[in-house]
């Protein structure tokens, strides 16, 4: 018999001439496509991306045709978290309970600059970036992201689930902060990077 | 086989009572035989059931709560004895960093606090400002204006309805009247280059005109959503189970109503005629020809039917405003408040002086205070500033009205389903970044 | 079917001749007409009215702290008066130190459509405690409460004042003193911390949790912390 040649990767081959109903391909890819086409979104919709969102799923741009039109609103049968909207200090344990409700696999969109970066809300209240919070695949960034751009970061997002090995345990590893390991960022860096930027801080030329 | 679709007649209502013997208004509907009957007869009064009371929580991630808003229930079985709302999910510390801006940056803040209605916050804020400068805005500068919040009113009353009618459990009005609102979005963006959160106006004056064509785009949009809100109306309006759903829920008398300090369509449905635009007018409103709707028993019904009244009234003034749109300068000839035109700033010594002055410092009023309040989609909308005569108000305050509104939830739904909760704050229309801002 | 509905309608009060109202024009900084409520106040509580002041159109009184409850009762019960709608209860801080802080109440009247600024200050080094209209205007409630929660100001007869807005235990102060940084007290890091501490489980206030059966169901880890006195708030 001798080896057949590999099939190429990423493409389901049907030999067509063949009764047989069977097709090649690799398991990984299969898994892969299954889940970036038919991903759960939980809408987490905090302020004005959340109707930016609504404008999605709705008649014009319609998120169902990227086989999103399921909402999950429960985290425990979702499997992307988008986390449109600022997040204030109060919802910050809110939002990292319902990220450790969800069941793997689980990736999170950042929707909008609030959630990314604290966006222009740079006081006592919001927290400065979810991803101080939960782990983020795709940030999407607009105040608010248009309607286009959050279906752009969706559909990176499905790029991005289509090139995850399934033998690679270490994209399902769930640990809390390691002070030894590479992600982690120790709170002297926490306060370096959020430093104040420019004179926004202060409320008068004095400095009051 | 013919199909018989059951209407009620909701002009005709009977005053019955519910299970727990409290008066209650009571649709009448046709039976198949043709008869006019009470729509359900009073269920059995049910047995005592011994047991404790259970607590249920809500929120603050649910879908239902428009955001995060968090209600604690105390239930005897399914009836609310006692209901503790739990706000401030969403406190992102405007009114703080008001104080850290000068007026024209304050007014992207003002898009993303109540983002349902950006345009009309812009020009609340605009107002404000402008009372606090003494600054009296060109005739042009009114009617677009006016045109941005009526605009801004049916988007925000749009979202309402969507989100109400899902809520309550029907789908298809939301998706015909989000196609609406994406019109609305669109000449919003062919304006000013933003859909949702627009930062319309600057003090004295609006960041952009109106663009060639938009008239013609209003005038459109008022000739086809007239027709899109009938097909929801013959939808909902006297659909069975709608008014089943929405009948004899949270009302609120009129005196109740103004002594908790409702507003907007909240205190209208509870028989108050108080609407600012036609009591504390602004804009010259009081030379517009519309009306105001007003309820009769202030449930979720009569809310529903004044909102509905709502989308249709803004149309009437979108068709008077771009009659009376005069020509000549949007923006007030007054260099103080006012950048001077580009092109002059760069050749003209005085003008980049004020340029100049204007980035730098900003411009700074008189000491004094202001309060100006406008009719915003959820009620009256008031700013509140203060100026020490720095180019940075020492208080910038918003009089949320949904804040107020949702304050007295825990007296509404007190006594009703739990179901019913969710009609019930459905139907106050809150927007948690409002409330908590 | 049921007796003829009549709506309560706002100016109802002005009678026949009144005028629509419009928009006003050309407002002037001082000065201009005084609002009537001013000149009843000071004839009703002659030495509770400290300044009468006309800003921009709008008039406000400054009155004595400890008199607040009665005259916004009065103003609500005087049928000439007729003040039955509270807009908005809130406070103002200067950047001047030395100024006192000021407490403000707008109320509106709507059978006579009038609007009136009601202030009453609070001087440096004096306790910071104004009267709650709370049994007047129902509607003050939350109002008070994010009074209270943004500048620690304390209005006495008010039945539940808590923190709103930011949560129980927030320990940084109240955000809108003026000697509160733009961005809170405590480092961003410090600040992630205290938030991501609590439990979003336990976050029922004690009167919640005294409900009926909710205190079976807790776990066994927070009985115990309940029954030995810690407040469980959010």
């Amino acid at each position: 018999m001798g080896l057949s040649p590999r099939p190429d990767a990423n493409v389901v081959s049907i030999d067509p001439q063949s009764q047989e109903s069977w097709v090649t391909t690799r398991l990984d890819f299969l898994v892969n496509w299954g889940r970036a086409n038919s991903l759960w979104p939980m809408p987490f919709g905090t302020a004005c991306c959340a109707i930016e969102f609504m404008a999605s799923a709705a008649s014009k741009f319609d998120l169902a045709r990227f086989g999103m039109e399921r909402m999950s609103f429960s985290p425990r049968q979702a499997d992307v978290l988008i986390c449109a909207g600022r997040v204030p200090f109060k919802l910050a344990p809110v939002i990292r309970r319902i990220w450790q409700q969800m069941p793997q696999p689980k990736w999170c969109i950042s929707m909008g600059a609030c959630a990314s970066s604290g966006g222009m809300f740079d006081n006592y209240a919001v927290v400065q970036g979810i991803d101080t919070i939960i782990p983020v695949d795709v940030y999407v960034p607009g105040c608010p992201p248009r309607p286009e751009a959050l279906i752009y970061g969706i559909m990176m997002l499905q790029k991005k689930i289509m090139a995850e090995r399934m033998a690679d345990k270490s994209l399902r590893n769930e640990m809390e902060p390691d002070p030894t390991s590479q992600l982690y960022i120790p709170p002297r860096l926490i306060d370096e990077l959020s430093e104040p930027f420019g004179n926004s801080v202060h409320q008068t030329r004095s400095g009051l | 086989m013919a199909t018989t679709k059951r209407t009620v007649d909701v002009q005709l209502s009977t005053t019955g009572m519910d299970s727990r013997g409290r008066p209650q208004r009571v649709p009448l509907v046709t039976d198949e035989a043709g008869n006019i009957v009470p729509m359900t007869a009073p269920p059995a009064a049910e047995p005592e059931l011994e047991g404790d009371h259970m607590l249920i929580n809500i929120g603050p991630q649910h879908p239902a709560t428009h955001g995060v808003l968090r209600l604690v229930l105390e239930l005897d079985g399914e009836t609310v004895v006692r209901c503790i709302p739990h706000i401030g999910y969403l406190h992102c510390g405007f009114e703080k960093i008001g104080e850290y801006r000068q007026y024209n940056q304050i007014i992207p803040w003002t898009d993303r606090e109540d983002y349902l209605n950006s345009p009309g916050n812009n020009v609340a804020f605009a107002l404000g400002a402008e009372r606090l400068f003494g600054i009296e805005i060109t005739e042009r500068c009114k009617v677009l204006r006016v045109i941005a919040s009526e605009l801004s009113r049916i988007i925000s009353h749009c979202v309402w309805l969507g989100t109400f009618c899902i809520d309550i459990g029907a789908f298809t009005p939301f998706l015909w009247i989000f196609q609406q609102r994406e019109r609305v979005y669109s000449m919003l963006e062919s304006w000013i280059g933003a859909r949702l959160t627009t930062t319309l106006t600057r003090v004295g004056g609006m960041g952009a005109d109106i663009p060639d064509g938009f008239t013609e785009d209003l005038d459109n949009f008022c000739r086809t959503f007239p027709k899109v809100l009938a097909e929801c109306d013959a939808m909902l309006t006297k659909n069975a189970i709608w008014v089943g759903r929405t009948i004899g829920l949270g009302a609120m008398s009129a005196d109740e109503a103004v002594n908790y300090g409702l507003s907007g369509p909240m205190l209208r449905a509870s028989g108050v005629a108080y609407d600012v635009r036609k009591d504390f007018p602004y804009l010259d409103y009081e030379t517009y020809d519309f009306d105001i709707a007003v309820g009769q028993a202030g449930d979720v019904y009569d809310r529903f039917l004044v909102r509905m009244e709502e989308l249709r009234q803004p149309i009437r003034i979108l068709e008077q405003a771009p009659r009376r749109l005069p020509d000549g300068p949007v923006n007030v000839d007054d260099h103080r408040v006012i950048l001077p035109p580009k092109s002059k700033a760069t050749s003209d010594m005085e003008s980049m002086i004020h340029h100049f002055k204007q980035v730098m410092e900003g411009p700074r009023p008189p000491i004094g205070e202001a309060y100006v309040a406008v009719e915003s989609p959820k009620g009256e909308k008031g700013y509140y500033m203060v100026s020490d005569g720095t180019s940075k108000p020492v208080r910038w305050r918003i009089r949320p009205p949904s804040f107020v509104n949702l304050a007295a939830i825990p007296k509404m739904v007190e006594g009703h389903l739990l179901s019913d909760v969710i009609a019930i704050n459905a139907s106050i229309d809150i927007v948690m970044g409002e409330i908590d801002r | 079917m049921s007796t003829p509905f009549l709506p309560v309608v706002a100016g109802h009060a002005e009678g026949a001749g009144a005028m629509i109202p419009v928009t006003p024009r050309n407002v002037p900084h001082h000065g201009g007409p005084e609002n009537p409520a001013a000149a009843a106040l000071r004839a009703q509580f002659a030495a509770a009215v400290h300044r009468v002041g006309v800003v921009w159109g709008g008039t406000t009184v400054i009155v004595e702290r400890a008199q607040v409850n009665a005259i916004v009762r009065w103003l609500r019960d005087d049928p000439s008066q007729r003040y039955d709608y509270c807009s908005d209860v809130t406070a103002v801080e200067f950047r001047d130190m030395e100024r006192a802080i000021e407490v403000v109440w707008h109320l509106r009247s709507l059978p006579f459509r009038r609007f009136l600024r009601l202030k009453a200050l609070i001087p440096r080094g004096e306790a910071l405690v104004v009267p709650s209209i709370w049994d007047i205007h129902k509607g003050v409630d939350w109002l008070e409460r994010e009074c209270y929660d943004m500048f620690g100001i304390r209005f006495e007869g008010h039945p539940d004042l808590r923190r709103i807005l930011m949560w129980e235990q927030y320990k940084e102060g109240f955000p809108l003193r003026k000697d509160f940084p733009l961005r809170g007290r405590f480092s961003r890091s410090e600040q992630l911390r205290q938030a991501l501490a609590q439990n979003p489980e336990a976050k029922y206030s004690m009167e919640e949790l005294s409900i009926a059966e909710a205190f079976e169901d807790l776990p066994a880890e927070m009985q115990q912390r309940l029954s030995t006195g810690e407040r469980v708030g959010e």
